[in-house]
């Protein structure tokens, strides 16, 4: 019998917790599905965030630090300048990444610090359970936007891939989506990019993510793949916003 | 080695390279901008390295995560800005990471200002940040002693795995002594805990403060008080000068220390015999040494000396228990005590007493 797929070493075999229909598990893959491609994972050093992949450090399969909420770009460029001949990432979701720890996003990008960061972008806080993130779209009903988002009052949706390709630190920035096998294989190809870009000294480079959260969107996970294209894709285009030779 | 002049921040910066600091991350803010002025100028030379972070959160999270990756590591910074540490310090000390934080104390609350005070005591010995936890706390009085806490400092820190904090003031950060960097021994020790990539069959290292279940955070915590117990026995320093006979003994640590002791001179040509106990790690904190002499009959009261509106005076009382009356003479917002008026308020105590 030939073995056609089998979980990636990077990954340890604790089972996710992580909701039905969620994609971080798809998104956790495709880094572990790198890590080994690339003969990383006995010097990759990861950095959890604060929010639902609090978890990280038990299920990616290499040393890993658990971060206070939005501090794992401060964290990571600790661990990077100590060792620098080792792969140092942040798995950050947007709460963590676009609202508390913006100032350390951008500032870990402008040092150009070698660093690899996945953005998990789903418009939502979902550990804390379902309040407006800066990347909520407007109109989206949240427990803390229950009339939904107004431009008005909660102002509009970040692009944080945009506003970091304008930073001369940052080596690649790319958007990507998980919403279809399609998505999924060019995710992949920018992850590795992402962690390739680190090896090879060029800066900071970071995937974002879109990716879905049917438990705090109150919808099935097949709504919910088709809710990111139809809604999250039009406002948050994806593609390469920065890549230096 | 010869003794040379130094200001007391660029003494502790040259204290901790010499003690092999290698990395620092930190924020200006004044009165301690000499020690990442002289940690930029002088960590490059040997090999290190230093970053002006974007804030006081963002360096003490680079601390987290150069300790948690092994290295000798410290920050520095002045009230407000230790105040914004706190967190970071609460994960480094629930994630069992040592390092070396320094506050050269300004007066508060909020910006406050820039001249020397000691009102951020409770802060630094009583937690600071959220949840339940200690470190050791050093309050140098002189140059001298600064430079051989910091060193010290790094020691205990990693013997431990545990954050530990040098308290000193504007005073101490900005004024010039001559100092001897004395020669010793860096041992650096081994870190099996630390990231530095994990090698196939061997275990994974994780560094981290959550824990989700209640009874393995109870566990954790209980371990940690562990450490605080061995703390207690093993690194409670205290200087008791001119206790004997003493009528009142003042109680005063860092600059305080040093006017106490004019004062206690001073008293001396007026027949009053006072002395002092000069707590040297206010954490863990010297309460069998101020018990004891509280229990010498010739010890009628205690006055606590401090720059604040009196925070280390309920340490004192709380180590007298009862057993003779606690004073307290204290000036704040950056006020320095003279010892005239220290003399004076000792005069009263004596009317009372």
């Amino acid at each position: 019998m030939t073995k056609v797929f089998e979980r990636p070493k990077a990954l340890t075999d604790k089972p996710f917790h992580y909701c039905p229909g969620c994609t971080h598990g798809i998104i956790h893959c495709l880094v572990a599905e790198v890590i080994d491609e690339l003969g990383i994972r006995e010097k990759t050093i990861g950095v959890a965030p604060v929010g639902c992949a609090v978890f990280a450090y038990e299920y990616f399969n290499c040393d890993m630090h658990e971060a206070a909420h939005g501090r794992a770009p401060a964290v990571a460029t600790g661990i990077k300048r100590v060792h620098p001949d080792n792969v140092v990432f942040t798995y950050q979701g947007d709460g963590d990444l676009a609202s508390i720890g913006i100032a350390e996003i951008v500032h870990a990008a402008n040092r150009g610090e070698k660093i690899t960061t996945i953005f998990v972008n789903n418009a939502i806080y979902g550990m804390t359970g379902g309040q407006m993130a800066p990347t909520s779209l407007l109109g989206q009903v949240t427990t803390t936007s229950p009339y939904g988002r107004n431009p008005d009052t909660e102002g509009h949706p970040i692009r944080v891939s945009e506003m970091l390709a304008t930073v001369e630190g940052a080596a690649f920035i790319e958007r990507v989506s998980v919403h279809d096998i399609k998505n999924i294989n060019r995710a992949k190809r920018a992850i590795k990019k992402a962690f390739q870009v680190q090896l090879e000294g060029k800066g900071f480079a970071m995937v974002e993510v879109l990716s879905t959260c049917p438990t705090n969107w109150g919808m099935t996970p097949v709504e919910s793949l088709k809710w990111i294209e139809e809604n999250m894709i039009p406002y948050y285009p994806l593609g390469i916003k920065k890549e230096v030779d | 080695m010869a003794k040379v002049l130094m200001k007391g921040n660029e003494a502790i910066a040259e204290a901790a390279i010499q003690a092999g600091c290698r990395y620092f991350f930190g924020y200006p803010i004044t009165p301690q901008n000499e020690i990442p002025a002289y940690m930029a100028k002088m960590l490059p030379k040997v090999g290190g390295c230093f970053i002006q972070a974007e804030s006081e959160i963002s360096a003490i999270n680079m601390v987290y995560g150069a300790a948690g990756a092994g290295a000798r590591v410290m920050t520095s910074s002045s009230s407000p800005g230790i105040s914004l540490k706190q967190e970071g310090i609460s994960y480094i000390v629930g994630a069992e990471l040592p390092c070396l934080i320094v506050n050269i104390v300004r007066g508060g609350p909020g910006l406050g200002g820039i001249q020397p005070a000691q009102s951020d005591y409770f802060q630094a010995v009583k937690g600071g940040g959220h949840g339940d936890y200690h470190m050791v706390v050093l309050a140098p009085a002189s140059i001298q002693e600064m430079v051989d806490l910091v060193m010290d400092g790094f020691d205990i820190a990693d013997r431990y795995r545990n954050p530990v904090m040098v308290l000193g003031d504007g005073m101490l950060g900005q004024m010039m002594e001559p100092v001897e960097f004395k020669e010793r021994d860096i041992v650096l020790p081994e870190k099996p805990w630390a990231t530095t990539g994990n090698k196939d069959g061997e275990p994974r290292r994780i560094i981290n403060s959550l824990f989700i279940d209640a009874q393995a955070l109870e566990d954790h915590v209980h371990k940690l008080y562990r450490k605080y117990d061995e703390m207690k026995k093993n690194e409670t320093r205290v200087e008791c000068y001119n206790c004997e006979n003493a009528e009142i003994i003042i109680v005063a640590y860092g600059t305080t220390a040093r006017i106490a002791k004019n004062v206690i001179q001073m008293a001396a040509k007026e027949g009053i015999n006072l002395g002092l106990i000069r707590p040297i790690t206010l954490w863990p904190f010297p309460d069998d040494t101020i018990d004891r002499w509280a229990e010498a009959d010739h010890t009628k009261a205690f006055l606590t000396l401090e720059m604040s509106m009196g925070q280390m005076v309920e340490d004192v009382r709380l180590s007298v228990n009862g057993k003779k009356p606690v004073y307290f003479y204290g000036r704040t917002g950056g006020m320095v005590p003279t010892p005239r008026a220290v003399l004076e308020e000792i005069k009263k105590i004596r009317e009372v007493m």
